[in-house]
Formats: C-alpha cells, structure tokens, sequence
C-alpha cells in the first residue's frame, strides 16, 4: 500500500481501511433489508433449496433402490442421513450442521453403518448357503417349474428379433397362442396389432420387430430357446423337442399363512429351519437365505472343538504378536534413540535420516522383501546361514520360525518410529534433575532406569498403547509375510499358524476357498470390538481426550 | 589431574567409536532389503541371490518387462493408485477442515456430544469391518455402480469415510491455536463465514493441511486390505494388491527382478514425499497417527 509522500497521517490510515475492506471482496455490501429471508438473500436461499431438494431426490431414489433389493436397515440410514442434510440447510438454528453435513454424512454410512452391521451379521448365519434374504429365496424358489405327467402340448414355430429376443407362436387342438417370455400367453382372437393375420397354416405372416426362423435357423437357436420359458407362471411352456413344447407347471407354492413351502410335484411339504427349507425326512431346498440365528456363532467360538482350536491359537498369537511387535520396536528404537543421542556423535543426522528409510518404505513392499530374503533355497538370509552353518531355519513353513521372521520383519518396519519418538522425548526431558540426579551420586543405568525410563514413558506411553492396537489389526505384514501360513493341520476352517484375528477374518469372509462365513466373521470380529474398545478407554485416561472435550467448551 | 583429562579424552573417543560402531551395525540392518531390491531390479539374470551391489551386467531389462506385460499391468496399476490416493487426501482435506472449523469456530448445543461421538466412531476401522463394508459397497453398487464393487469410487468413499474422525480432531486442534482476533477483524470487514474459514484460517493452517494431506496420501496408497476386498478385476487393481501378485507362492524365483523394478518405482512417490516433508511429518506423527 503506498502513502503519496505529503499527505497527512490521517488520511493515509482511511485510505488504509477503505482498501482493506475492499480488499476482502464482500458480496452485495449493502443488501436490501426486503430482501433478506431467515437471514439471507431470496437468491441465495433459492440456490439453497433447489440444492437440497436435488439432495432430497437423490436420496429418495437411493433409498427405493435398496428398498426394492431388501436392504432394509441401509434404506433406513440413508433416509435419516437425506433428512438430516435436507434440515439442517433449512433451519436456521441447526447452521452449524450444514458444516459438518459432509463430514458426518460419510462416517454414519461408510464408517458407522458397517459398525453396527457388524454386530448384526454377527448373530446370523450369512455366508455361502444363506447369501440371500428371505424374500429373494422365496421368489427364486418359486420361479421353478416343472413338466407334470399330463401337461398339454404345443407344436411351435419361433420368432426372434434383432436385439436376440424370442417369442413363439404356438398351435393345438385347443387353440392357438402367441408366448412371450414373461408375459401371459395371447390366444389367437385377441392379437394385437403388431402381429398380422394368420396364413393357411394358421402361423402369423408378420410379427412387428421379429423375423420367422426357418428349421436350419431354429437348429442354430435351439439350445438359447430351450433354455426359456415361454408365458407367465402359472401357464408356461418349454421347447421340449424340434416339434414340441409342453407345459410347464410351477413346483414350488409358498404359502404364508403357515410359512411353508409345498412341492406340487409330489406334495412335499417344507419348512423353514436356520433359513433353509426343509422337508419332514431332512431333504433340504437350495438356495438358503439367512436369519438370526441367536448367539450361536459365539458359542462356536468357545465350544466347538474344530472351531476354537483355531480361534483360541489365533486370538494367543495375536496377543504375543502385538506385545512383542511393541517391545521389540521400542527397545530397538530406544535403544538407537539413546545412542545417537550424544553432542559430539559425527554425521549425526546422516545417520538418523538414513535409518528411516525402513519407515518410509510401504509396507506392502519391505514386507514382499523380507519374504523373499527368507525364502528357503535363494533367499539372501537362508543362503547366508546355509553357507555358514550348513543350516538354516525354514522361516516360512515352521510354524515356530514363521513366526520369529514375522517378528523379525515387525522390527525393521517399526524401529524407525519408535526412534523418531524416542529422540523427540528425549530431547524434551528436563535436565536439571538428571543434574541433581549425579550431585547425588546416581549411576548411568540406575538414571536411566529410575528417570529417563519413567519420564519417557509418559510422554510415548498413549503412543506406544496406539501401537499395540495398530499392530494387533497388522493385515499387510501377516498377509503378505506368509499368507497367515503355515497352515494349520485338521481344522475346518482356514486358518495358518501364523494367522492373526483379522487375517482370520479375512480368510473366513473371502479368501478361504471353502466358502464364506460371513457371520462367523463377524462374531470374531466382535471380539476385536470388545479389545479395541478396551485399548480406547485406556488411550482415554491417558491423552485425556475427555479434559480436552471438558474444557473447551 | 591431568591424567584423568586423558583419560576423560580417551574415553570420549572409545564413546563416540563404541557409537558409530552401533551406527554401522543399525545401518546395516536397515539398508541391506534397499540394496538387496535396488541390486535386483538391474540384475537381469532374475537371480535373487545377488551378492554385489551393481550385478555384472547391469541392465533395465526388469523395467522394460514390468512395462511391457499384458497379464499384471504395472503401469495401470501406477495410475490407479495415484488417482485413488490423491483424490482421497484432497477431499480428506477439504470435508475435515470444514468441520474442523465449525468445531473450531461455532459454540452450540450438542457440541461436546458430536465432538466425543466424532471421536468414537473411528475406533473401529473399515479394515476391521471388512464384511459389513463389502455388503455396503455392495448395495451402494445397486444404486451407484461407479461407487459398487470393482470400482475406485468405492474405495475413495471408504478411505474418505475411515479418514474423518480422527484428521478433524487433529485439525480442530490446529485451528483452536488460530487466535480468534483474526476471524473477528475479517468479520468486522464484513466476511462472512465461508470467507473467513477460505481465505483467513486456510491459509494460516497450512502445516496442518499438510500433514493430514499426507497421512492420507500414503494411507490409500499403502492399504492392502481394503483393495482386496473391493477391487476385482485386475486393471482395476492398486500397487499394493497388484505387486504382491508378481511374488504370491511360487513366483518369487521367476519374477524376483520384475518385482524389484516394481518395488522400486512404487516405493518412489511414498519416499519422496517423506524426506522432503519429514518435518511435518514428525510433528503429526508424534501427534497421533501411527505405522509399524
């Protein structure tokens, strides 16, 4: 801002201010009063409401979507999310959630809805055999037909259009019929006019949009038209032959009213136990849907033996693998922490910069290293002790060595941080008690003990508490390391030695190649709710996350 | 008296050697997987057991293969992973500084209770929930498919929704240290609220932004799980599910020095990002976040 030289101090300071506030750029400085609506333009509160209403839409459209695919309790989240959107832009009281709408909309349904979904998958059975619900079971079960004894009989002649549809006109003593896939049969007095009129065979001369296969073009069809039924359920037909279709029957009927499922066929009768149809003598429908199914998954986690054999080692390493990740990571770290950390130490900084590589490094790839530094017949680390002691440990197939690598792998990765912290702390310490400390006669490992140890600890404590619980959930090094490998040996569910809760999980759900078990997942993933909700209330009364909330009022 | 200034001396020298000694050893420790995979990927024999640092023969054949295969698109793979993570720390930035702000800034009925439940939610992360997350992005594809399964907009809606909690928390405490006198001069300028938060505590919060932009970044960039669960279709894929592929049971002898190459080059943006910004970095960690 220049003063033109001269001009009087006054002067200068009003020129100052008319600049500034230009220089802010404030819309429509001076608003007409008649104008303002619940505190703001008409134009901008216009703009507003289109808005929400266009977010009123979307959420509207989103909601009758999952509705239609019975996805009930996501319909429900997304119509609470719409409307807490939709009303705090239009009430004024509620402005300060216009703020957050963003931020809180995509933690309810991506963060929280998982959450508690969770806990109700948790107490189901769904997985392979049960992946549908109820309704789509009970639709798809019913949708089958079957050929009954004395079905009528159709000779045929087919149709097919351009985009590869078929329609079939077909001929009996009974009469004649047009047959669409999926729509009711049209006898032959009731054409519309699309089709035209009957040539002496009595067969439509034209059907608008379709074209009349000749025999060599039925042949070249015949195996995607036998694969379709003609009509609507209850009245269908099936090409049975090159000259014949015959009637199809539906042969499942549900009934309601008792909740049973009734064979026409034979007159089976099937109810439905644990979401899945079953007949008195124990023959069983396909597919099953999925149900509540009470604490059973839990109670699988504790008592079946082939079940939490599994669990119960998988749950033990877990913990070791999480304490002594920890332990190891900070003794190391510590360890170079403190001797590095010396006034006259050369290249000091070189050193340290140097020794965050590991850190820096993404895991998914130090980690596919490491796993190939072990590997048993060219890995650098098995070929070194192989060259020096005829020996080497198999890192990967023993579940023992597997396991000593992992942790192996877990303390390169981690030092570094560990470090980084340690020297921040270190460095923070104050030094006049370490002063009075040695007037008093104190020796190195007894003030190292007795005070650095102590006081570090509250400083790197919640931090090293963050690390257990990262480590206790560490997908990328137990996954990538050995695929939870080696396996355990006559377990019924896939499970490694090297195994942690959540690679469990994650083989469970999807990776097993012996189904999915999503409920049974889910169970054990509530157990890692359980622990982690634990470590949250300890990090708690440590980072006094709750005075922080207290006092900021 | 003299003596003891000797050995004083001297045991000072033995000090600082016993400590660059440790320095050696550490150095070791930590460098040796770096130049083993540096060695590697220039090694065109493919031979995991390379015993110099440069290979006799030294050549690009690992990078021009890992450019060059139809089966594991390295090069789509790049791409993907940068666009995901880039787009994730952006608007990671942009949604949790504005309530961040708001946090910040506003005093209001039920705020304590939002800022607890902010902080609760995030307790239990999508990689935990895995199952439930796959049947959420499942059902978000019957409505949206580019956010369903096999889709990068699914992924970015859950690194988005995982990173909220706890970046606004670290935010909102940056931007409580911006004193109030400033919003209150802008306000008397006339600003309104938006205004106050673009143009006046933006640009005064940046250090913040960048942390978290970065803790973010590398977040999407590294995830494993997630992408997994998620992703299908191998073009679809990320770095991190893709380069594992090269290395899966029984592939380590055949495809050890594409691997390498691929390490390497991924390894590149991450690194990069970390020496240049470690200051930052140190303070967001030591607030916070955690790895390893």
């Amino acid at each position: 801002m220049k003063r033109s030289t001269g001009s009087k101090a006054p002067l200068g300071q009003a020129t100052t201010g008319a600049n500034r506030s230009r220089g802010t750029e404030v819309p429509e400085p001076d608003r007409p009063v008649q104008h303002k609506f619940f505190g703001d333009s008409l134009a901008r509160v216009s703009v507003r409401l289109v808005l929400v209403a266009a977010v009123a839409a979307f959420g509207i459209l989103f909601m009758w979507t999952l509705i239609a695919n019975g996805r009930y309790p996501l319909a429900v989240l997304v119509f609470l999310v719409t409307a807490g959107v939709c009303v705090s832009f239009t009430v004024e009281r509620l402005y300060p959630f216009r703020w957050f709408s963003p931020g809180l909309a995509l933690m309810a349904i991506m963060l929280l809805y998982p959450t508690a979904y969770t806990m109700y998958v948790a107490f189901t059975n769904y997985g392979d055999g049960h992946l549908l619900t109820r309704v789509q079971v009970i639709d798809q079960l019913e949708r089958q037909t079957y050929r009954p004894e004395d079905g009528r009989q159709f000779t045929w002649t087919a149709f097919r259009s351009e985009r590869g549809e078929f329609v079939l006109w077909l001929q009996s003593d009974a009469g004649s019929f047009l047959a669409e896939p999926g729509e009711p049969f049209i006898p032959a007095d009731r054409l519309p006019n699309w089709v035209g009129p009957l040539d002496t065979d009595g067969i439509p001369t034209e059907i608008r949009g379709y074209t009349r296969l000749n025999r060599t073009e039925v042949l070249r069809f015949l195996t995607q038209i036998s694969a379709l039924e003609f009509g609507e359920l209850p009245e269908t037909v099936r090409v049975q032959s090159l000259d014949l279709v015959e009637e199809r029957r539906q042969r499942f009927v549900f009934d309601p009213a008792n909740d049973t499922m009734t064979d026409q066929r034979d007159g089976t009768v099937y109810r439905p136990v644990t979401g899945t149809f079953t007949a008195e003598d124990g023959t069983t429908l396909r597919p099953g849907f999925w149900v509540t199914i009470g604490p059973r998954n839990f109670q699988r986690l504790f008592t079946s033996p082939a079940l939490s054999g599994p669990f119960i080692r998988v749950f033990v390493w877990t913990f070791v693998f999480a304490f002594f990740s920890v332990l190891l990571t900070f003794t190391v770290g510590l360890f170079f922490a403190l001797v590095f950390d010396h006034p006259k130490l050369p290249a000091k900084r070189l050193i340290r910069s140097l020794l965050l590589v590991p850190y820096a490094l993404p895991a998914f790839i130090s980690v596919n290293i490491w796993r190939g530094m072990f590997s048993r017949h060219f890995g650098l680390i098995s070929t070194t002790l192989e060259a020096i002691f005829g020996w080497s440990p198999l890192w990967l197939a023993n579940p023992v060595w597997a396991r000593v690598g992992i942790l192996i792998t877990q303390t390169w990765l981690g030092f570094p941080y560990m470090m980084l912290i340690c020297t921040g702390a270190l460095q923070s310490l104050p030094n006049d008690i370490f002063e009075a400390a040695t007037i008093d006669g104190a020796g190195a490992l007894r003030k190292f003990w007795n005070l650095t140890l102590p006081l570090l600890m509250v400083a790197v404590g919640p931090l090293l508490i963050a690390s257990f619980a990262f480590n206790f959930n560490n997908f990328t090094v137990i996954d990538i390391y050995a695929e939870g490998g080696p396996p355990m040996a006559g377990t019924t569910t896939p499970a490694g030695h090297t195994d942690i809760l959540i690679t469990y999980i994650f083989r469970l759900a999807f990776a097993g190649g012996r189904g999915a078990d999503f409920g049974y997942a889910s169970a054990i993933t509530m157990v890692i709710f359980l622990i982690l909700a634990i470590i949250t209330a300890l990090q708690f009364r440590y980072t006094r996350v709750w005075e922080e909330i207290s006092e900021n009022v | 008296m003299a003596a003891s200034t000797v050995f004083n001396r001297h045991r000072q020298t033995f000090d600082i050697a016993g400590r660059l000694l440790i320095a050696a050893v550490a150095l070791v420790f930590a460098l040796t997987p770096v130049l083993l995979i540096v060695s590697a990927s220039l090694d065109p024999r493919n031979n995991i057991v390379t015993q110099s640092i440069i290979p006799p023969g030294a050549s690009l054949k690992n990078y021009q293969a890992l450019f060059a295969s139809n089966i594991h698109p390295y090069g789509i793979w790049f791409w993907n992973t940068l666009k995901i993570s880039v787009i994730s720390s952006v608007l990671t930035v942009l949604i949790c500084s504005i309530s961040a702000y708001a946090f910040s800034r506003f005093r209001f009925k039920g705020r304590r209770g939002l800022l607890l439940s902010v902080f609760l939610i995030q307790v239990f992360p999508n990689s935990l929930t895995m199952v439930a997350t796959f049947l959420l992005i499942q059902a978000i594809g019957l409505f949206l498919p580019s956010f369903g399964l096999n889709s990068h907009g699914g992924l970015i809606l859950i690194y988005l929704g995982g990173a909220m909690g706890i970046n606004t928390w670290l935010m909102k405490g940056y931007f409580d240290s911006v004193p109030r006198s400033l919003d209150e001069s802008a306000r008397i300028d006339g600003a309104s609220n938006w205004q106050i938060y673009w143009r006046v505590i933006l640009p005064v919060v940046r250090p913040i932004l960048t942390v978290v932009a970065l803790i973010s970044f590398i977040a999407a960039y590294s995830d494993f799980l997630i992408p997994q669960i998620v992703l299908q279709d191998t073009r679809q894929f990320t770095i991190a599910v893709g380069l594992t592929l090269f290395v899966r049971a029984g592939e380590y002898s055949r495809n050890w020095g594409i691997f390498a190459a691929g390490a390497l080059i991924g390894a590149v943006p991450v690194v990069t990002l970390y020496l240049f910004l470690q200051k930052f970095l140190v303070r967001g960690l030591t607030s916070g976040a955690v790895k390893g």
